[in-house]
């Protein structure tokens, strides 16, 4: 364990990305311990942070407009955040790895198929896709996440089926094949591993994204019913009274831009230690 | 009667180099002295990891990253090259050191024409002008003997040949008339017949216009066909420096022995006389050709249990084709591949699954054919398995081929990484052998490997093949190696067999022009 992970303990970008990211998730697994208040009940409106509370206790990032406490629900905000973008980005996951396999294990019709379909649903912008298959079948946990994978399935698949292309004119799996390994087992055993480390970096940076979407549909109105706590909803929220109440936006402005900054390090971090990996191989 | 009394124009003088810190041994090259004179070829022979290539980059003052001279001289007429700097060493290069690499098609700009690519050398060191520069690059091209200039020098080198693309890189090499020339392994990308016109060409710089010339090879075939004197190395020492004809017939050093012992010979190896057996292999009428190109044509090829054929031709002759075609990793576009009586090729490919153990391979390249990620006794175990047996019985087994192709147990548990070139081709064997194939195909399978540890993977092989009753087609361009292995020999030419025969007809009684080309070609034939 100590030796596996001594290349990413090395190089600071990782310790850092690692510990951002690991920091939220602990955080949405243990909001209901962390949160000083219910995160959808009305306390006192607009207080500002570090207010006290007349009933106890003290709002260190105020409250909003409807007496919510800030902090308590940025807390479990996380939780949506880390549930929905590994929900999704795993979809996504599973999509597009399959597909990228199998088109670029067979090649053939399947591939040309495949790809054209990618291709298409690549060339339109991320987020005008995301608004048009929200507004059409609406806003919910399940589309929000079939909405995601729909829009970075197409990317996964480009990167595995590149990937595959390469792996499977090797000689060893040509040596698979003549000793009569099923097509699935080559593909699973001994051209996915090889993949492994462009795609664990693919997925810290996807991860990402992808709470930055949730955030966007938020923001734009199309995430979550409410009251779930979502950050981009309370920056949509507070955009109204920035001016005024700053801390409404900045806070779980913050909160996002922390989390993606720690998936990126984090990504970063993990391309090094597999450059370094693969050039010694 | 060449030269001995001339001066050397360059010399070597303790020259160390050393590798970056964690490597097997601290040095590439380890107080290397040698003196070079003109109109002389000295070859510098070692086996891989021997440092005659971090030595050539030395000489160029282009060490590869993370290695350092540390000491010693390069002296080219009194001038200390490993003190000069990187600005004064770009003068010298092209001007009186050039050097010719192994790979020509890498060497050359894909992007530029032969002769943008030879005038540019002129406008880098003289003060040509453009119509200057035309003549003398056209005169290059043509003192290289290629045939129709006019065509050459308009040409991209994706349009020319390997041949053609190292005689280009020859030209520009010779392009400033330098005195030194350093040629790394120049031939060893080359088909046989491409190979003996090269050497033919540098042994003519040689006499004709007196260059020196540092000749990096692995081959002591080649050696013998050019060498005026032989520098032996081995973990980055010269352990025999000499006249050619003397490090050649009676060599001093042990490693020096050993390598020229390991050469292996042309005359074909004794072999036990055919048993008449029913064949177990037998291709009938395979064809397959890339769009309108006929690759194979008609192959017809029977071979019995216990016996083993090598298929043997230049690049391009359809050879590994066809390899692929029998085994079937492409789909031959015609004929019959059948193995102990079931035709492989009409198998629909739920069935071919049962039946690929009868017929298995053993790859080209070491490195490539064993999965960097899994560990080497599942990896066999697995092949077991796959052939039916229960994972008791798969274990078992791969202990015994382990210990059958000569590896420890503990190879049981390791990567590929932690072996060598040699010891992965044994691994690919016993995996080969761990399906209890009837067929097996050698496909280059000891090309990649140096002379030494060819040599026992050949009789491993022969071993192997004898004990098993393994009927083994065995695919090379090297007759040397056919010779060592085969009961018959077939020749193969633009996807057709020009000739066949048991080897000793062959090799000493070739009937097919083409064959006796080849057997011409073959470099060193006089001395090994």
């Amino acid at each position: 364990m100590r030796k596996f992970l001594s290349p990413y303990l090395s190089s600071p970008i990782t310790v850092i990305g690692g510990l951002l990211s690991l920091g939220w998730l602990l955080v949405a697994l243990l909001a209901p311990v962390l949160a000083p208040y219910d995160p959808i009940k009305t306390l006192m409106p607009l207080a500002k942070p570090g207010a006290l509370n007349p009933a106890g206790g003290t709002f260190w990032l105020g409250t909003d407009m409807l007496g919510r406490d800030i902090l308590s629900r940025l807390i479990y905000g996380a939780r949506t955040v880390v549930v929905f973008a590994t929900l999704a980005t795993l979809t996504a996951y599973f999509v597009g790895v399959t597909l990228g396999l199998a088109a670029g294990y067979w090649r053939g019709r399947l591939d040309a198929v495949l790809s054209y379909f990618a291709n298409v649903v690549l060339s339109f912008p991320v987020l005008v896709l995301y608004i048009v298959i929200i507004v059409v079948i609406g806003s919910s946990p399940f589309n929000i996440i079939l909405a995601v994978t729909f829009g970075s399935a197409p990317a996964i698949f480009r990167i595995v089926r590149g990937i595959t292309i390469d792996v499977a004119s090797r000689d060893y799996v040509s040596a698979a094949i003549t000793q009569g390994e099923s097509a699935w087992r080559i593909m699973l055993f001994d051209i996915l591993p090889t993949a492994s480390g462009p795609l664990a970096v693919d997925f810290c940076l996807r991860l990402g994204y992808t709470a930055i979407t949730i955030g966007t549909l938020g923001f734009l109105g199309l995430g979550l019913p409410p009251p779930t706590p979502d950050w981009g909803t309370m920056v949509n929220e507070g955009r109204g009274m920035a001016i005024a109440f700053p801390h409404l936006v900045i806070f779980p402005c913050l909160a996002i831009s922390s989390l993606m900054l720690g998936l990126s390090l984090l990504a970063d971090g993990l391309r090094e230690v597999s450059d370094a990996q693969g050039r010694r191989a | 009667m060449r030269t001995d009394e001339r001066q050397p124009i360059l010399k070597v003088k303790n020259l160390s180099v050393t590798l970056p810190k964690g490597s097997d041994r601290p040095y590439a090259v380890n107080d290397v002295s040698f003196d070079l004179k003109p109109g002389e070829i000295l070859c510098i022979v070692g086996e891989s990891g021997s440092g005659k290539s971090v030595l050539s980059s030395a000489l160029m003052g282009a060490v590869p990253e993370g290695l350092k001279v540390a000491g010693g001289q390069v002296l080219l007429e009194d001038k200390d090259l490993t003190r000069l700097s990187e600005r004064a060493f770009r003068a010298i290069r092209g001007r009186d050191i050039a050097m010719i690499f192994q790979e020509p098609m890498a060497s050359l700009n894909p992007a530029m024409t032969v002769a943008d690519q030879i005038e540019e050398v002129f406008l880098l060191h003289s003060e040509f002008d453009a119509a200057e520069r035309a003549k003398r690059a056209r005169a290059l091209v043509e003192a290289m003997r290629l045939p129709n200039p006019d065509r050459i020098l308009k040409a991209y080198p994706h349009q020319l040949s390997g041949g053609q693309c190292q005689r280009v890189v020859i030209a520009m090499a010779l392009a400033m008339s330098p005195r030194i020339l350093i040629a790394d392994e120049p031939t060893t990308a080359l088909d046989v017949t491409t190979q003996a016109q090269v050497l033919k060409l540098i042994g003519e710089l040689r006499d004709v216009h007196g260059h020196g010339i540092v000749f990096i090879t692995h081959d002591f075939g080649v050696v013998a066909d050019i060498a005026d004197r032989v520098a032996v190395m081995k973990h980055g020492e010269i352990v025999e420096i000499g006249e050619a004809k003397q490090v050649l017939t009676a060599p001093q050093h042990p490693y020096t022995q050993a390598l020229i012992a390991a050469v292996p010979s042309l005359d074909p190896h004794d072999r036990p006389a055919a048993a008449e057996a029913d064949p177990v292999l037998a291709v009938r009428g395979l064809q397959h050709s890339y769009g309108a190109l006929a690759v194979l044509k008609d192959i017809d090829l029977s071979l019995a249990p216990g016996r083993v054929v090598s298929i043997v031709g230049e690049s391009g002759c359809g050879k590994s084709t066809l390899a692929k075609a029998m085994i079937r990793l492409i789909e031959a576009k015609g004929g019959r591949v059948e193995v102990a009586g079931t035709d492989i090729l009409a198998l629909p490919s739920k069935k071919l699954e049962k039946y690929r153990r009868t017929i298995q391979m053993i790859f080209q390249d070491p490195f490539g054919s064993l999965n960097p990620r899994r560990r080497v006794g599942p990896m066999i175990a697995r092949a077991a398995r796959l052939a039916g047996a229960s994972s008791t019985e798969a274990r078992r087994r791969t202990e015994e081929l382990l210990d059958l192709v000569g590896l420890h147990k503990s190879a049981y548990w390791r990567k590929p990484g932690a072996f060598s070139g040699g010891q992965r081709q044994r691994i690919g064997i016993a995996r080969a052998l761990a399906m209890q194939p009837d067929v097996l195909i050698a496909d280059e399978s000891v090309s990649a490997l140096d002379v030494s540890v060819q040599a026992q993977v050949l009789a491993l092989l022969r071993d192997l093949q004898e004990r098993l009753q393994l009927a083994i087609v065995f695919i090379t361009h090297d007759l040397r190696v056919a010779a060592q292995i085969s009961d018959e020999i077939v020749v193969m030419q633009k996807g057709e067999i020009v000739e066949r025969g048991t080897a000793a007809m062959v090799l000493q009684a070739p009937s097919h022009p083409y064959t006796k080309t080849l057997l011409e070609a073959a470099p060193g034939r006089s001395t090994f």
